[in-house]
C-alpha cells in the first residue's frame, strides 16, 4: 500500500470512522445524533482559519509552543551509536502533550455552546489539562478517575480541584482508567444536551481518533521542521510510548508518508507480556474488540470480557490503544515493541542523571527502547524520540520502586 | 413469523400491553437466575429480556453493572447464556427471549458462530447497546439473515432526522428509551414520554414499547398507558440482589405484569 502513488497513509479514517478494520462509532443511540454533530462541528473548524488562529495564538502564548527540539548529546555519548534527539512536549504548561489536544477541543465545545467538560483521567495529566484550559475559560470541568488511581496520583487530584474541577472518583467495575471511561461515558448520556466529553486520547468513537490526532499532530510537524533546521533531513527513526497512543500518533502522523522513517511505538510491558497479563501492551498481547466506542486491539479473555492492564505508568494503564495504531501495526507501516517497568526505571533514572532532565514514566519507556537501539545503529543515524511529559508527578511511584522513602527528612534509604 | 412477532400480534389482539422484563442471566448464580427465568412466563411477563455480562456495560446504571460482575465472578460466559436459553426452551416454546448485552462477547466469538447458535438455542430477538445504525453492517444485517429480530432503541436525542435510519433496519420491536441516561436512573414521566412514542409510531408499524426508569407497577400502568409495553430491569434485578427468595421476586414481577396490563 505504501508504495502506490494513489494511497497515503495519512488519508484515513474513511466517511465511517475506519482506519482499515478499526475505529468505527460504536456507541448507544443516545451519544450518536451528538457524536454526527461533534464530527460536522470538528470539519468545519478544521478548515476554518479563525480557529486555528485561536489555536496558533494559544499554543503559542499559553501553551509555550513550539517546544524544543532538543540533542541530547551526553546520552548519545553514552549509547555510542544513533544521534538521540528529544522532542520537549515535556516544557509544555501542565507539564505534558495533553494540553495541545485539551485546547483544541474545548475551543470546539465553546463553538458548539457547550458549558460543562467532562473527561477521564489516568495518571492525571490529561485531567490537570482539562481543569487548566476550563479554568482559564471559565467552564465548569468534571473529572473521573479511577478510585485506586486518585490514590497513587494525589498530587494532580490536589492540583484539579485547585483549578476548580470536580474530581470524581470511580470506585465501579475495579476503579481504573477503563471504569472511569466508562462513568465518563455514563455522566454524557445523562448530560448530552449541555456536555462536551473531552477525550484524552486518540481513541474512542469517530471523530475523537482523528480530531484528537490532528491537535496533537503539531508535535510532528514541529519536530519536522526542527530537525530539518538542525540536520538538513528528516530522522530516520521515531519513537513514542503508547498508553491510548496520543502523543506517538501526534509524533508519527506527519511523517506517515515519508517511507524513509522508521516508526516505533512502545507499549508498557508491565512485568513482562506473558501470560499472567500484567502489562498494557494491546497490540503485543491483545486481539481485535470492540470497547469505548471503538474497535481496536484490546486485552481480553478468551471470551471477549475486557482484562485489566497493569504498568507502572498510570499513564499507560488502559486495556486498549488507539484505532489507528492498531491499523499503522497491521499494515506494517509502524513496529510495536514493549518495555517492562524495570527497564522504563533504568531509563528514567539515565535521562536524570545525564541530561539533567527527569521524564514522566511514559516517555521513560520510549527512552528504554532508544537505549536498545541506539548502541547498534550508526552515528548519523537521528533518532527523534517524544519526552511527551515531566517526571514531577512520577517521584513518589519511583522513589517507592526504588526502595527512597520520602517521609524520611535526612533523606535515608528505607530499610 | 419470529416468536416475538407472534406475542405481539396476540397481544395486540387481545388489546393487551406487553410487559416485558429484564433479568441479567447467571446473576447471581447460573442455577437461581434460571430459577426465576422459568417463573417469569406465570407471572404475566410477555417477553424476556435476559441480559448477558460484560465488564463495561456503559449504557448501565450501577444496578444492573453489580449484576453482570456478580454474574462473571460466578464464572458465566456467553455459552452459559444460550444454555440456560435452551433448557428453558424445553418447557416452553413461546415465550419470546431477548438477549440484551454489548457487542465484545459476540464479535469474540465469531458474528456468524454466535448467531447459528442463537437461534438454535431458542434466542428470538437482540439488543446491543453500542451498536447504532451506523454500525448495521456488523450484527444486525446478519442477524435478520439468521431468523433473528433486532430491537434497536430509540432515545429522547432521536430526531426526526435521524429516526427513519433508526427504524430502518428495526424488527420485532422499538425500544424507546425513556430518559436520556443509564438504565435504573431518573424516573420516567408518562407526560413526556407520550408524544414521543406517538411521534415514533407514526414513522412504524412496529410496537414501541418504553423502558429505562420504570420502578414501580404504577409507573409501568402510565407509561405502558401511552405505548405498547413496558420495560422494568432495575427494579427487578434489585429486588433478586436484595437477598428475596425466588417466590418473592416473581410475586414482585407479578405486580409489575399486572400494573402494565391494566395500562
Amino acid at each position: 500500500m505504501a508504495n502506490d502513488l494513489f494511497n497515503s497513509f495519512m488519508s484515513g479514517p474513511d466517511e465511517n470512522g475506519r482506519f482499515g478494520l478499526f475505529g468505527g462509532r460504536f456507541v448507544s443511540e443516545t451519544l450518536m445524533p451528538l457524536i454526527l454533530d461533534l464530527e460536522a462541528e470538528y470539519e468545519k473548524a478544521k478548515t476554518d482559519p479563525t480557529f486555528w488562529a485561536e489555536m496558533d495564538y494559544l499554543w503559542k502564548h499559553y501553551v509555550g509552543r513550539p517546544s524544543p527540539l532538543y540533542f541530547a548529546e551526553r546520552l548519545t555519548e553514552h549509547f555510542g551509536g544513533a544521534k538521540i534527539y528529544m522532542k520537549r512536549d515535556e516544557l509544555n504548561h501542565t507539564g505534558a502533550h495533553k494540553i495541545n489536544n485539551v485546547l483544541g477541543q474545548i475551543i470546539l465545545a465553546r463553538r458548539m455552546g457547550k458549558t460543562r467538560i467532562i473527561a477521564e483521567t489516568g495518571a492525571g495529566q490529561h485531567g490537570v489539562a482539562t481543569a487548566t484550559v476550563c479554568a482559564k475559560f471559565g467552564l465548569k470541568c468534571v473529572v473521573y478517575m479511577g478510585a485506586h488511581d486518585v490514590q497513587r496520583q494525589s498530587p494532580n487530584v490536589f492540583r484539579m480541584r485547585l483549578l476548580g474541577a470536580e474530581v470524581i472518583p470511580v470506585t465501579s467495575g475495579r476503579g481504573t482508567l477503563k471504569d472511569a471511561m466508562n462513568d465518563a461515558l455514563r455522566d454524557w448520556v445523562t448530560n448530552v444536551h449541555d456536555t462536551f466529553y473531552c477525550i484524552g486520547t486518540v481513541a474512542g468513537p469517530h471523530p475523537y481518533p482523528a480530531m484528537v490526532r490532528d491537535f496533537q499532530s503539531i508535535i510532528g510537524k514541529e519536530a519536522k521542521e526542527q530537525m530539518a533546521e538542525a540536520e538538513g533531513r528528516l530522522p530516520d527513526t521515531l519513537v513514542a510510548a503508547i498508553g491510548g497512543g496520543s502523543n506517538a500518533m501526534g509524533l508519527f502522523y506527519p511523517f506517515l508518508d515519508d517511507p524513509s522513517v522508521n516508526i516505533i511505538g512502545v507499549e508498557a510491558g508491565g512485568r513482562g507480556v506473558d501470560d499472567r497479563m500484567e502489562h498494557c501492551a494491546s497490540l503485543t498481547g491483545g486481539r481485535p474488540g470492540v470497547l469505548h466506542g471503538n474497535r481496536t486491539y484490546l486485552l481480553q479473555d478468551d471470551v471477549g470480557q475486557i482484562l485489566e492492564g497493569y504498568s507502572i505508568s498510570a499513564g499507560l494503564d488502559y486495556p486498549g490503544i488507539g484505532p489507528e495504531h492498531a491499523w499503522l501495526h497491521d499494515t506494517g507501516r509502524a513496529q510495536y515493541v514493549s518495555i517492562t517497568d524495570a527497564e522504563a526505571l533504568e531509563a528514567f533514572q539515565l535521562c536524570t542523571s545525564m541530561e539533567g532532565i527527569i521524564p514522566a514514566l511514559e516517555p521513560s519507556h520510549a527512552l528504554a527502547h532508544v537505549a536498545k537501539i541506539a548502541p547498534d545503529l550508526p552515528k548519523d543515524h537521528l533518532i527523534c524520540m517524544n519526552l511527551c511529559g515531566r517526571g514531577d508527578k512520577d517521584i513518589f511511584t519511583v522513589a517507592k520502586h526504588l526502595g527512597f522513602d520520602m517521609s524520611d527528612t535526612e533523606g535515608r534509604e528505607a530499610k | 413469523m419470529t416468536r416475538i412477532e407472534a406475542k405481539f400480534t396476540a397481544l395486540k389482539a387481545a388489546n393487551r400491553k406487553a410487559f416485558v422484563a429484564y433479568m441479567m442471566a447467571g446473576d447471581p448464580d447460573l442455577a437461581t437466575s434460571a430459577e426465576l427465568m422459568k417463573g417469569l412466563p406465570d407471572a404475566g411477563v410477555d417477553v424476556i429480556e435476559l441480559g448477558v455480562p460484560f465488564t463495561d456495560p456503559m449504557a448501565d446504571g450501577p444496578t444492573i453493572q453489580a449484576a453482570g460482575q456478580r454474574s462473571l465472578a460466578a464464572g458465566t460466559v456467553l455459552q452459559d447464556v444460550l444454555d440456560m436459553v435452551a433448557t428453558f426452551r424445553k418447557t416452553d416454546n413461546e415465550t419470546p427471549i431477548v438477549l440484551m448485552g454489548y457487542y465484545n462477547p459476540i464479535y469474540s466469538r465469531g458474528v456468524d458462530t454466535f448467531l447459528a447458535d442463537a437461534k438454535a438455542a431458542g434466542v428470538d430477538g437482540l439488543i446491543v447497546v453500542d451498536l447504532p445504525p451506523e454500525e448495521d453492517e456488523e450484527l444486525c444485517i446478519p442477524a435478520q439473515k439468521a431468523g433473528l429480530n433486532f430491537i434497536r432503541l430509540a432515545t429522547p436525542t432521536t430526531d426526526d432526522k435521524r429516526l427513519p435510519r433508526v427504524l430502518q433496519n428495526t424488527s420485532g420491536f422499538v425500544y424507546y428509551v425513556s430518559i436520556t441516561g443509564i438504565t435504573g436512573a431518573a424516573e420516567a414521566q408518562a407526560d413526556g414520554v407520550g408524544p414521543e412514542v406517538a411521534r415514533i409510531k407514526a414513522k412504524t408499524d412496529l410496537p414501541v414499547v418504553v423502558g429505562f426508569g420504570i420502578r414501580t407497577p404504577e409507573a409501568a400502568q402510565s407509561l405502558a398507558g401511552v405505548s405498547d409495553g413496558a420495560v422494568v430491569g432495575s427494579a427487578i434485578v434489585s429486588k433478586l440482589a436484595s437477598g428475596a427468595p425466588i417466590p418473592d421476586v416473581l410475586d414482585f414481577v407479578a405486580t409489575l405484569a399486572a400494573g402494565t396490563h391494566r395500562g
